[in-house]
């Protein structure tokens, strides 16, 4: 699907299933788009946050008076200072916005700083006193559930969730279906790691909170959810969340680690204390502490299959490590549970998943969201089958393949849209170009520039991966988004409002997209977001924004229009749009109370080539295909681009991206120790559509950022199995383990 | 103390510290954010500008290095009311998705097509392996830098 030179014609103003110019393309190009760390005001001043060095320590005592002397500085806030609530969380508030009697992460925000300067705020900061008494951390998280409580009021029970009474438990869940003891004629077994990923976005977390002289404050930030960041910033301030307005900024990528929030309490204490714009942005460094990672994980499977290839029974245990604060840990182990299994249909399965609290970085969404776990497991273990049985892998999977009308282990019938034959055959059928021939540039063998090897040693792999996940919101939460359409007197243009937050990702041309396409008419602009004009959109996350975005203004327009109609005046319109109801899981059996617990899923298939230098560890991925289920392309060019970068954060963690953490602290927060993939790591990627619509959703569509990362990481280390004929079985696959060190 | 440069073919001065680095002073001084700061230690390409008409990563230049030298940005590369053809190649071809990157490759991207007008493939891949993309998997980019070339 990659636009070529010759055939890139694609539109400034589209309509749905137009390939369409990014909106914000051309001042993207030229610089002008303004970036949260490129705000501006008269007369602010800069934060700078104090964090601490320790992974667990208690603070004996915090002194600023060296701090507040300092040139040019303006205040120096600690714990004593939050007007409000003391804690904030996505969806359980256990975090301090400053620590007040104990640390429980490298890096933790323990006070806040603002000067005239950048320079004098990070010195100020450097003069902030903290006496800390450092305790045991808690750094093994299969031990977490044995070591002392990091919160003894266990914030995160009595929400419905099953009721493990251990200490660490953020959230245990158990999925048991038909008889998971059944034998078949076939046993495999694995264990496998998945080491921490960042979302290493690259715009830093930054923004500008600007007070409004009336007691209240405006917020400006790059975040995934303007609504769900007021509900957490107005009671830690004090404020009605009138009074505070969040504003979309713009966003430098986001990926799941702008769903928490970073800056936002911290720049609004320090310009409501001052009354001075207050602007914040973080360090490289500072970052990696500054917003929550994928969870590491460890699973152990087994696998029955009867002699056929027909699956029998599959048991999993999957161990997150939640790290210090609950984040959106609770949702990450039921996906990772739900998804455990792969889009393959079994009557007879065990999922036994645990998330616990440590005193390592936090962990929460990161695009994949517990799918990706479970999938480089599963995807693992289906080609372990395969190999057992002596069987096409690719035929395994379709033997298996879980269609509309199949269960899932939580009881789950599909009802909707599952193409996974379809996805599967399609992949499989690309053509994969030829071995190419040796001699040849360096540049195109494994270690590259670093001109390792003239191609002996160097073997050739190909790998097989099917991966799925849900789109939206499950398990019964509320999931809505509001739009509201202003068409003109004139009828001859209109404006948008959603607050539905462009995240690189594309949304905004989807939104105007359906405009166009629904009121027909040409001159539709999308106003900025706010949570001041506008409803909550729900968050860019979870593979949602397309269909509820689409969803929340094909309502509105189609309501703007009728009123038009009536009236024949200028109309102001706002909507609200829902998916249809999800259901909780039980929390004893984990199967699904109502009719469904997640709303709707996508399936990809992936394909890959390797070179493998086996005698130093050195890798090349030479080439990718991949089918993805997409419902329907609102925008192929934006389709083709989601799938193409989800697939190099997989490639990432697939063979370089791990957050190196030593007793709870990051060793390697730069970008020159934490690598991710350059243009030379990434191989072309041949994309197949598979555009089978969704029932229930909008103009059939289906959310298209998640799979790619999903299945990549499965299909990369397949492929390096079969060059290597090793296990395996942690990623990201290090040189050490290549070469069988 | 006080730096006096050419910035895009303006003369420009600005009170910078010793310590402050040309992208600093870009942004915050000169009022040209165009420029990105996201890894500031020379990994990431994001604040890639012409010093001199030599591509450099400006986190890694001092301010006060520039000093009575002339610096090229992201912004000076339009002409009146036009996009440069590697920017119009940028938003044609879908290689702009969150856009940190977009003002360091376009800027990369022009010094690779003055040094060499008709790069391969490879080349190409090589000579922006120095920008990281986290959004795109380069793809859309590799396929904007060959519809430059074309043009």
């Amino acid at each position: 699907m990659s636009a070529t030179a010759t055939e890139s014609a694609t539109l400034e103003r589209g309509h749905i299933g137009e390939a369409v110019r990014r909106h914000d393309a051309i001042p993207k190009v030229t610089g002008e788009f303004a970036y949260s760390s490129d705000l501006h005001a008269a007369g602010m001043l800069w934060g700078h946050t104090v964090r601490s060095p320790h992974a667990h320590a208690r603070v004996l005592a915090l002194d600023t008076s060296e701090a507040r002397a300092m040139p040019g500085v303006h205040a120096v806030l600690t714990h004593e200072d939050v007007p409000g609530q003391k804690t904030y969380g996505l969806e359980f508030p256990d975090q301090p916005v400053l620590a007040s009697d104990r640390v429980r992460y490298f890096g933790e925000a323990v006070a806040i700083v603002a000067a005239e300067e950048p320079e004098q705020a990070r010195r100020a900061a450097a003069a902030v006193r903290v006496e800390y008494e450092p305790l045991e951390p808690v750094v093994d998280p299969e031990r977490a559930t044995e070591q002392p409580p990091l919160h003894p009021d266990r914030p995160t029970m009595g929400h419905g969730y099953r009721d493990d009474p251990r200490p660490n438990v953020v959230r245990s869940i158990v999925i048991r279906r038909g008889d998971p003891d059944a034998e078949g004629d076939v046993t495999v077994s694995g264990e496998y790691e998945i080491g921490q990923q960042d979302q290493a976005f690259l715009g830093p977390e930054s923004g500008l909170a600007v007070p409004d002289g009336e007691g209240g404050v405006d917020v400006y930030v790059a975040t995934q959810w303007l609504h769900v960041d007021r509900d957490q910033v107005a009671p830690c301030l004090a404020l009605e969340p009138e009074q505070v307005r969040i504003h979309l900024a713009g966003v430098g990528g986001a990926f799941g680690g702008r769903e928490d929030l970073s800056i936002q309490v911290h720049a609004a204490m320090l310009a409501l204390h001052t009354v001075r714009p207050v602007k914040m942005s973080y360090s490289r460094e500072e970052s990696f502490v500054g917003h929550i990672h994928r969870h590491p994980a460890r699973i152990w499977a087994e696998h029955r299959a009867e002699r056929t290839g027909e699956l029998v029974s599959v048991r999993m245990r999957i161990l997150l490590d939640g790290g210090a604060y609950a984040s959106s840990s609770t949702a990450v182990i039921s996906n990772a549970c739900t998804f455990a299994v792969g889009p393959y249909a079994v009557e007879n399965v065990l999922v036994d998943g645990l998330v616990v609290y440590t005193n390592n970085p936090p962990c929460g969404a990161m695009r994949g969201f517990g799918a990706v776990q479970s999938c480089i497991a599963a995807e693992a273990q289906m080609d372990r089958l395969a190999a057992a049985l002596a069987i096409d892998p690719v035929e395994l999977r379709l033997l298996n393949a879980l269609e509309p009308g199949g269960r899932l282990p939580t009881g789950q019938v599909i009802s909707g849209s599952l193409p996974t034959r379809e996805v599967i055959r399609r992949a499989a059928a690309i053509p994969i170009p030829q071995a190419e021939e040796l001699p040849r540039d360096v540049i195109r063998l494994p270690g590259g520039a670093g001109n390792t090897t003239r191609g002996d040693g160097v073997r050739r792999g190909i790998g097989f991966a099917v991966g799925f996940k849900n789109i939206c919101y499950s398990e019964g939460f509320d999931d809505s988004c509001a739009a509201r359409v202003l068409i003109a007197a004139d009828g001859r243009s209109a404006t948008i409002h959603c607050a539905a937050a462009e995240v690189g990702q594309g949304v905004t041309d989807v939104v105007l997209q359906v405009a166009r396409t629904e009121l027909e008419i040409d001159d539709v602009v999308l106003a900025s977001g706010s949570t001041a004009a506008v409803g909550s959109a729900g968050s860019s996350s979870a593979s949602r924004m397309t269909w509820m975005a689409a969803g929340a203004v094909q309502l509105a327009c189609r309501a703007a229009l009728d009123e038009r109609e009536r009236t024949g005046v200028a109309v102001d319109v706002e909507r609200v749009y829902r998916h249809p109801r999800t259901f909780e899981l039980d929390p004893e059996t984990g199967q699904v109370a109502g009719e469904r617990a997640h709303v709707a899923f996508a399936v990809s298939a992936m394909r890959v080539v390797v070179e493998v230098d086996v005698d130093l560890g050195l890798t090349r991925v030479a080439w990718i295909g991949t089918a993805q289920d997409v419902g329907r392309a609102v925008n192929p060019l934006a389709v083709a681009g989601q799938i193409e970068g989800g697939t190099a954060q997989g490639l990432g963690l697939a063979l370089m991206e791990e957050i190196q953490v030593r007793d709870g602290a990051i060793a390697n927060a730069s970008f020159t120790d934490y690598l991710i993939p350059t243009f030379l790591d990434m191989p072309p990627v041949v994309s197949e559509l598979i555009e089978d619509p969704e029932p229930d959703a909008p103009y059939g569509v289906k959310g298209v950022g998640e799979p790619p990362t999903v299945v990549s990481t499965a299909a990369i280390v397949s492929a390096l199995r079969d060059a290597t004929g090793r296990e395996l079985s942690r990623v990201p696959v290090r040189p050490d383990d290549i070469v069988g060190l | 103390m006080r730096i006096a440069l050419k910035v895009n073919g303006e003369r420009s001065e600005a009170d910078v510290w010793a310590g402050e680095s040309l992208l600093s002073a870009l942004r915050g001084r000169l009022g040209l954010p165009g420029s990105k700061n996201a890894c500031e230690q020379g990994e990431c390409g994001s604040c890639s500008v012409f010093l001199d008409g030599t591509l450099v990563c400006s986190c890694l230049v001092l301010a006060a290095q520039a000093d009575g030298h002339e610096v090229a940005t992201v912004e000076g590369l339009a002409g009146d009311g036009e996009l440069h053809p590697v920017q119009a190649a940028f938003v044609e071809a879908g290689a702009v998705q969150c856009g940190f990157c977009t003002p360091g490759l376009v800027v990369a991207t022009e010094d690779l097509l003055r040094r060499n007008p008709d790069p391969s493939d490879d080349e190409i891949r090589e000579a922006l392996s120095g920008n990281l993309c986290r959004c795109t998997g380069y793809q859309k980019i590799l396929d904007a830098v060959k519809l430059a070339m074309a043009r």
